[in-house]
């Protein structure tokens, strides 16, 4: 994530905002949410590293597999639920977008985009993709459920959930012409139907 | 990592009558503790220290006659350590109802010139918090910067943010749990029968009768040491070893664990009172903030308003991670700020008190910001 990620998630998130951040990482993201919107609310994290960084960095995070679900915390217990690059390490990846929408009103979701014409053309090479925003090799990726913005907009028909607004980011700059093409991180804003 | 130092005990009399929750009273009390530090000018920057079953006020360093009696928790209490001393004031408590200082059943009861013995009330960790905020006063403490206890001393970090909410800004909640289990109140159940079964006992007034119930101790101590301890650690320090290397085919210590077990029995029984560790496995069992809120942890939360730092360890049978999660969802159903961090360490419920670098990182690291905050 660079500044232009967490800038384009917060142009998302009101002023005082309640939000729940799935997977959050050292805390960055919380933290810039907190001084630029003056958000509280929780981060949840697994990896030991991760939590220390989250604690140094003054934000709420809570030790918790994500995949156990969220039946913590109730319906629309949060403004805005971010799940920011982590949907695509998912294993049980339905659960996760109905958990989402079920404890926030609103869900921001971000993902690297598997159709980005670099990552294509890997392939067309031989090769699985590695670039900036899918930074592992095949072998040690925690990736298992990459998409495309195509794929990722049929789960949500599916879902019967609704796509408020989209942001398709290269290098942080917005892309507005082919997308699928040319985005290579997807940041969707959504809510349930 | 460098210790403290030499620490000296203080005493604080309070001449005022003390009701207990039990409705019991006492005319005056003594409470004996310690202090490390220096409290700032703003005094923001105290950190009370909650001891557990069998601990005291003497938190870290060590006195000038015993180069071995290092402090409990020395390994997170000092200078360059989690609580920084070099920014902390930290200040540790023999609680009332205890037997290392502050008035309990061994002490003189000034109305009959003997020990209370059978005669001291039972105490609960709402009665050990509401002693401690006296002493708060006493040192000119309107508000810790942090309360902080690890198992029995996590309740009272908790019980703080309940009955204050306004005097604890922060708490860390170690090795805890929002109440105890029907197993955990049989195993103090067990504990407490061995004492008062002793013939020794009397009824709770051995003093008068010149022994001490120690063979009811040394059970009750033995059987105690094993709940903290996981049975990983427990194989991994002593498997099966035996001390003559040969099985003897007799009744006498034969496994290594025996003989420890003997041994942390023995040095127990020569320096705790049975009538404190009855009343403190009595306090174990009282303690449920929920009680009053027909059982609903996050109602007896609604009107905190501490930051949490909640820690537990994976291997703690005693306290296990499911109790520690029944606290941060009672304090996350309130939207107070909290932290919950579950540690990897194979040693069962005492991993409270053990190295860990991820432990002691995590609690350095949200006392970091707790020091910004108090300008520490």
């Amino acid at each position: 994530m660079t500044r232009a990620d967490y800038t384009a998630i917060a142009r998302w998130v009101p002023q005082q905002a309640r939000v729940l951040d799935l997977g959050c990482g050292d805390g960055e993201l919380l933290k810039f949410l907190r001084n630029e919107r003056n958000a509280s609310g929780y981060g949840i994290e697994i990896a030991p590293d991760n939590i220390l960084a989250s604690v140094r960095n003054g934000v709420n995070v809570i030790q918790k597999d994500l995949e156990t679900g969220l039946s913590g915390f109730g319906a629309n217990s949060f403004d805005c639920v971010i799940l920011s690059q982590t949907l695509q390490a998912m294993h049980h990846t339905e659960l996760m977008m109905k958990e989402m929408l079920r404890v926030g009103r609103e869900a921001i979701v971000t993902f690297p985009n598997f159709g980005y014409w670099r990552h294509r053309l890997q392939i067309l090479l031989g090769h699985m993709p590695v670039s900036s925003d899918l930074p592992y090799q095949w072998f040690n990726t925690p990736n298992i459920h990459l998409c495309t913005l195509t794929d990722f907009e049929g789960l949500c028909k599916t879902l019967h959930v609704h796509i408020l607004e989209r942001l398709v980011l290269e290098d942080g700059r917005a892309i507005d012409a082919l997308p699928n093409l040319r985005g290579s991180l997807a940041i969707y804003r959504i809510k349930a139907a | 990592m460098k210790s403290i130092g030499l620490v000296i005990p203080q005493v604080a009399r309070f001449d005022q009558l003390f009701r207990f929750k039990s409705g019991a009273a006492l005319d005056g009390f003594e409470l004996m503790y310690e202090t490390y530090g220096t409290l700032n000018e703003a005094r923001s920057n105290a950190v009370l220290v909650c001891h557990a079953l069998n601990a005291s006020h003497h938190v870290a360093g060590r006195y000038s006659d015993d180069p071995k009696s290092a402090g409990w928790w020395d390994n997170m209490v000092g200078p360059g350590k989690p609580i920084d001393t070099n920014r902390f004031f930290v200040v540790g408590v023999n609680n009332i109802g205890g037997c290392h200082g502050s008035t309990g059943p061994a002490s003189i009861n000034p109305k009959t010139a003997k020990p209370y013995g059978s005669a001291f009330p039972i105490v609960t960790v709402d009665d050990w918090v509401h002693a401690q905020a006296l002493l708060a006063e006493y040192l000119g403490i309107g508000r810790w910067a942090a309360v902080m206890g690890g198992s029995l001393g996590g309740m009272q970090a908790l019980q703080w943010t309940i009955d204050f909410p306004e005097r604890a800004r922060h708490a860390l909640v170690i090795a805890a749990a929002p109440r105890l289990s029907a197993q955990n109140i049989a195993f103090n159940e067990v504990a407490r029968q061995a004492i008062t079964t002793d013939p020794d006992f009397h009824g709770g007034d051995f003093y008068a009768h010149g022994v001490v119930p120690t063979r009811g101790l040394r059970l009750a101590r033995m059987l105690g040491h094993i709940t903290y301890l996981s049975d990983d650690a427990m194989m991994e320090k002593f498997g099966r070893a035996l001390r003559s290397g040969a099985l003897g085919f007799h009744f006498d210590v034969e496994f290594e664990i025996e003989s420890y077990l003997r041994h942390q029995a023995d040095k127990f029984a020569e320096v705790f009172d049975a009538n404190t560790y009855l009343r403190i496995t009595k306090a174990l069992d009282y303690f449920d903030p929920a009680l009053p809120y027909e059982g609903n942890l996050s109602e007896a939360f609604s009107h905190a308003q501490a930051n949490y730092l909640i820690v537990s360890f994976t291997s703690d049978w005693r306290f296990s991670p499911a109790r520690s999660k029944e606290i941060v969802q009672a304090l996350t159903d309130n939207r107070l700020n909290v932290s919950y961090v579950e540690v990897d360490a194979p040693h069962g419920h005492d991993a409270f008190l053990m190295d860990n670098r991820h432990y002691h990182g995590c609690v350095a690291a949200y006392m970091d910001n707790v020091a910004a905050e108090v300008s520490a």
